[in-house]
């Protein structure tokens, strides 16, 4: 791994070669080694180190950035001369802000808790290896082919600067994702954890297996609007599309749906929305990409919109503009993507708030007379970005809930739904827990039951 | 370079690989973006490294590394080794390679100018020059440009003797439009969503765009659909433009033809294909209009999958995947081919870069065009009754490519032979192999464009590669058409 000393070292250099009125240097990078398996065989295992450098120049309100992997004395020049080269023939931006200045402490690791695991930055290729053989020995078992992944990884995040910013943060993570496929049906779990220890290959193997057995022999049924039981996973991938939207940028773009609706209650009572790094199931940097610490912000209280978050230039942006009065709070939240950016900034470690009554799914499946169970989505993309209607397929695993059981397996279904109207009829909710999809970032959300989901279609399968 | 393909080939051979090769690339970008007039991206990369890949004992394994000194090599080189050790703990059967002759070969882009020879200056003002004609629309809230280019040199080196050097050069440019108002936020994107055109090729694709000669109709096409009717919901004749068609091939032709996923191999993300090994030379996948092919040479032209050799040195070849409506076809790669009694590979597989290992990717996946000539407006004046649809604003299909709906930025009710008016957010949906068997017109070879999506995502961990996607337009009967909006 990059070491910190090795980083001021090098910044020292980058800060020596630089004419530019102020320099900040972005290291990222790491170990990373992934082990997949299909048709119960290893049949790509890969491990790769790199690390980063990216140098950010700024003259008197011009910007660019410059990258590179090598950090060798030639690479050092070219990566400051090719950022400089960018910013020097710019028109000068009277919106640029200098540089951030550092915190007085530095940021708050989550929950006071370390993100870095020894186990989990050491794992071998033989014990991934051994893993995938235990989850294969389920799928066999089963008669069932299993397919899917595990990874580990070590990384570092840093930001430096010359006005004495010195984020740094290093963690590790580790995923497993698994899905078993039998003659016609299909099963998939998946997690990740900054400690290995708490994945558990033979559960996750276990629990896709039953889907997969359960699934067998899928029915179908019409498409139309039904009372679905949301997995976290499907809860994800669905809600991650909203949370772009949150960004102070997003409003003085007119890009986001929440334009002209903040302060409106837009959801039901029982949606309360958090993006909190600080969260013990929560992962990654405790500050953003300019070095600004992350603060925990309340995004939707009671199914009413509060606020958006703000990287530094944004927040400035607000504060001079006609939507100022209507977007509730305007302060720096320490969310903003490294500059220079179109996106500026998003909550990226969102956390659902556990309702005061929780239940299982087990319970909403008990307590349903007729409804979808759907343990993912896939293919999820925006159709109406105000309105936010969203179409996507349910996948690996869909089955008939009656009369408070699971009936059979179902044909999957393409949904076109508003995100607005789903997160306004949901009738009950489990305890948030950390989930990982496939097309949203991860986050702590809890499965729901969501009244008339609107199924516009079904496949072949 | 030969030198560290010495160092890792020897450490392999002394440790037992049975097979291995050794990719190095350098790897250069720079990507330039306005927004409302400001900078909104302005930044260079470069990357450096190489990568080993090793078969032993019927396992892969691989490991890359960005040191290119002689220590590196050897111990990535003898990490992959392990690796494949690992691998082989959990198998079923040997990875078995189809045969293909070593060659020695060089290979560049063709380009008139080298993109990164052009200035700074010049690209930025290229690019605020579009940003004001969008903005001198009243009604465009938010107008972004983007610029974009790319120079990947490879060398490639096999223990079989393969020696290949590489060097791809690819230009990309477009902008959006976007008009906020009411309860609604419509976009109109030129030439192409997903950031415009991108081709492999040299600064001179940008003169061949028009950019600016057709931002200010971009601009108030984006305005227009606000004052436009709401596309309808029913059966109708649909038309598909050049660039929707390119993906709605991408979609529902390129990504179930891929062998891995076929054959189970990219289940737990991508997913798997309908079309399975009992339907080669025996499915009717479309009417006998439909011809497709997957051509990675030269002469298909500068499409994002155009190459000399693919990244297991096999060399880029025409392969035909659907003839005259019958599916006769797969992408292929040494490892796959032998699973369906090909001979060779068919050379598709590639990497997104130095660090991540070769996985079965389209090339360019092209629909030919009629053969007796045909226009857009011939199309449109021969449609009794039916919908245009221009540009791709949403899409969707599922894990084994068969219920695909895409909406597109604007569309145009047909009748009598003339477009009558406006649509707007229109969509269609379907069967990919019922949609196909529906296309009873294809324009000629004036109307047939090569198209570049630069953000095809496939592989763990994901790898972002571009495709192309030479398309006419279609006519296709009876599709279905609005269930977007259905219901909501």
């Amino acid at each position: 791994m990059l070491r910190r000393e090795q980083a001021e070292e090098i910044f020292s250099r980058i800060q020596k070669y630089a004419s530019a009125d102020e320099v900040e240097c972005l290291f990222y990078g790491g170990q990373f080694a992934l082990t997949r398996f299909a048709n119960n065989t290893i049949h790509q295992n890969m491990a790769e180190e790199n690390f980063g450098l990216s140098v950010r120049t700024v003259f008197n309100g011009r910007t660019a950035r410059a990258t590179t992997n090598k950090f060798d004395e030639e690479s050092l020049r070219d990566v400051v001369r090719a950022s400089e080269s960018l910013a020097k023939v710019q028109e000068t931006d009277p919106d640029l802000l200098p540089l951030a200045d550092p915190g007085q402490a530095g940021c708050q690791e989550g929950a006071g808790l370390s993100r870095h695991f020894a186990q989990t930055a050491e794992l071998t290729p033989g014990e991934r290896a051994d893993a995938v053989s235990r989850m294969v020995e389920i799928a066999e078992k089963q008669k069932l082919t299993a397919a899917g992944i595990f990874s580990s990884s070590e990384n570092l995040e840093a930001v430096f600067n010359s006005r004495g910013m010195r984020a740094w943060h290093s963690q590790t993570a580790a995923e497993i994702s698994v899905t078993m496929l039998g003659e016609d049906s299909s099963g998939w779990q998946k997690a990740n954890s900054p400690d290995v220890s708490r994945l558990d290959p033979r559960a996750l193997a276990e629990i896709a297996a039953e889907k997969a057995v359960s699934s067998a022999r899928p029915r179908e049924i019409p498409p139309g609007k039904y009372t679905v039981i949301l997995e976290p996973a499907a809860v994800l991938d669905t809600v991650g599309f909203a949370f772009f939207d949150f960004s102070g940028l997003a409003i003085l773009d007119q890009r986001s749906f929440l334009n002209n609706r903040i302060g409106q209650k837009l959801f039901g009572d029982n949606i309360t929305i958090w993006d909190d790094v600080g969260h013990a199931l929560q992962s990654g940097s405790p500050f953003d990409g300019e070095g600004v610490c992350r603060r925990r912000v309340q995004l939707v209280d009671k199914g009413v919109v509060k606020r958006v978050v703000y990287a530094r230039a944004s927040a400035e942006k607000m504060k001079r503009s006609e939507h100022a009065a209507k977007v509730g709070p305007v302060e720096v939240t320490g969310h903003g993507f490294p500059i220079p950016n179109e996106m500026g900034e998003a909550p990226m470690n969102v956390v659902f708030e556990s309702p005061a009554e929780t239940k299982t799914v087990e319970q909403m499946i008990a307590s349903s007379e007729r409804a979808i169970l759907v343990t993912r989505v896939w293919y999820i993309r925006e159709v109406d970005p105000y309105e936010k209607i969203l179409t996507g397929m349910t996948r690996d695993g869909t089955f008939l809930v009656e009369n408070g059981k699971v009936v059979c397996g179902l044909r999957n279904f393409r949904f076109n739904q508003s995100l607005i109207d789903m997160l306004s009829q949901v009738e009950q909710m489990s305890v948030p827990v950390r989930t990982s999809g496939e097309e949203s970032f991860d986050m702590v959300v809890p499965a729901m039951k969501v009244k008339d989901f609107n199924f516009t279609e079904v496949t072949k399968f | 370079m030969k030198e560290l393909a010495s160092w890792v080939l020897n450490t392999t051979a002394q440790r037992g690989a049975d097979y291995s090769d050794v990719r190095i690339v350098n790897d250069r970008s720079r990507a330039l973006a306005t927004k409302n007039g400001k900078i909104g991206n302005a930044s260079e990369g470069q990357s450096e490294g190489f990568s080993v890949r090793v078969l032993l004992d019927g396992a892969w394994g691989f490991a890359s590394s960005a040191e290119l000194g002689r220590r590196a090599a050897e111990a990535t080189a003898s990490r992959a080794i392990e690796i494949a050790k690992a691998s082989s703990k959990v198998k079923q059967s040997g990875v078995r390679l189809a045969p293909e002759e070593a060659v020695t070969a060089e290979w560049t882009t063709p380009h008139r100018i080298d993109p990164f020879s052009t200035s700074v200056e010049q690209n930025l003002g290229l690019l605020q020059k579009i940003d004001a004609e969008l903005r001198a629309v009243s009604g465009v809230t938010l107008a972004e440009t983007n610029l974009n280019f790319r120079r990947e040199e490879q060398w490639f080196y096999s223990c079989e003797g393969a020696s290949i050097h590489q060097t791809k050069f690819t230009t990309g440019a477009g902008y959006v439009a976007y008009a906020f108002a009411g309860n609604e936020i419509q976009k109109r994107s030129y030439p192409n969503s997903f950031g415009g055109q991108w081709q492999n090729k040299g600064y001179e694709l940008i003169d061949e765009l028009k950019l600016v000669e057709n931002a200010r109709r971009v601009g108030e096409e984006a305005v227009a659909l606000h004052r436009a009717e709401q596309c309808p919901e029913g059966r109708f004749d649909i038309i598909l433009d050049s660039s929707q068609l390119g993906l709605q091939i991408h979609e529902s032709i390129g990504h179930p033809i891929e062998l891995d996923r076929v054959l189970g191999m990219e289940a737990n993300f991508a997913g798997t294909s309908f079309l399975t090994l009992d339907k080669l030379r025996r499915l009717q996948y479309g009417s006998d209009l439909v011809n497709v092919v997957a051509d990675a040479r030269q002469e298909h032209g500068p499409g994002l999958g155009t190459f000399a050799f693919d990244d297991e040195g096999v060399p880029a070849q025409s392969i035909p995947i659907i003839t005259a409506g019958l599916f006769t076809g797969y992408l292929t790669s040494r490892e796959t081919a032998p699973m369906i009694g090909a001979e060779r590979s068919g050379g598709t597989l590639r990497a997104e870069n130095w660090n991540r290992l070769p996985i079965i990717r389209m090339t360019n996946i092209s629909i030919l065009p009629g053969h007796h000539p045909l226009s857009l407006e011939q199309l449109i004046a021969s449609t009794d009754h039916g919908i245009l649809f221009q540009t791709n604003r949403s899409w969707s299909i599922d894990d084994k490519r068969y219920n695909f709906q895409f909406g597109t930025e604007m569309g145009w009710e047909i009748q009598h032979g003339k477009r009558a008016r406006m649509l707007k957010n229109p969509s269609y949906s379907g069967i990919t192999t019922e949609f196909w068997n529906s296309m009873d017109a294809i324009c000629s070879r004036d109307e047939w464009t090569l198209w570049g999506t630069p953000n095809c995502g496939k592989g763990q961990p994901q790898q972002v590669m571009g495709t192309g996607h030479g398309a006419a337009p279609a006519r296709f009967r009876n599709v279905k058409v609005g269930s977007a909006y259905k219901g909501t």
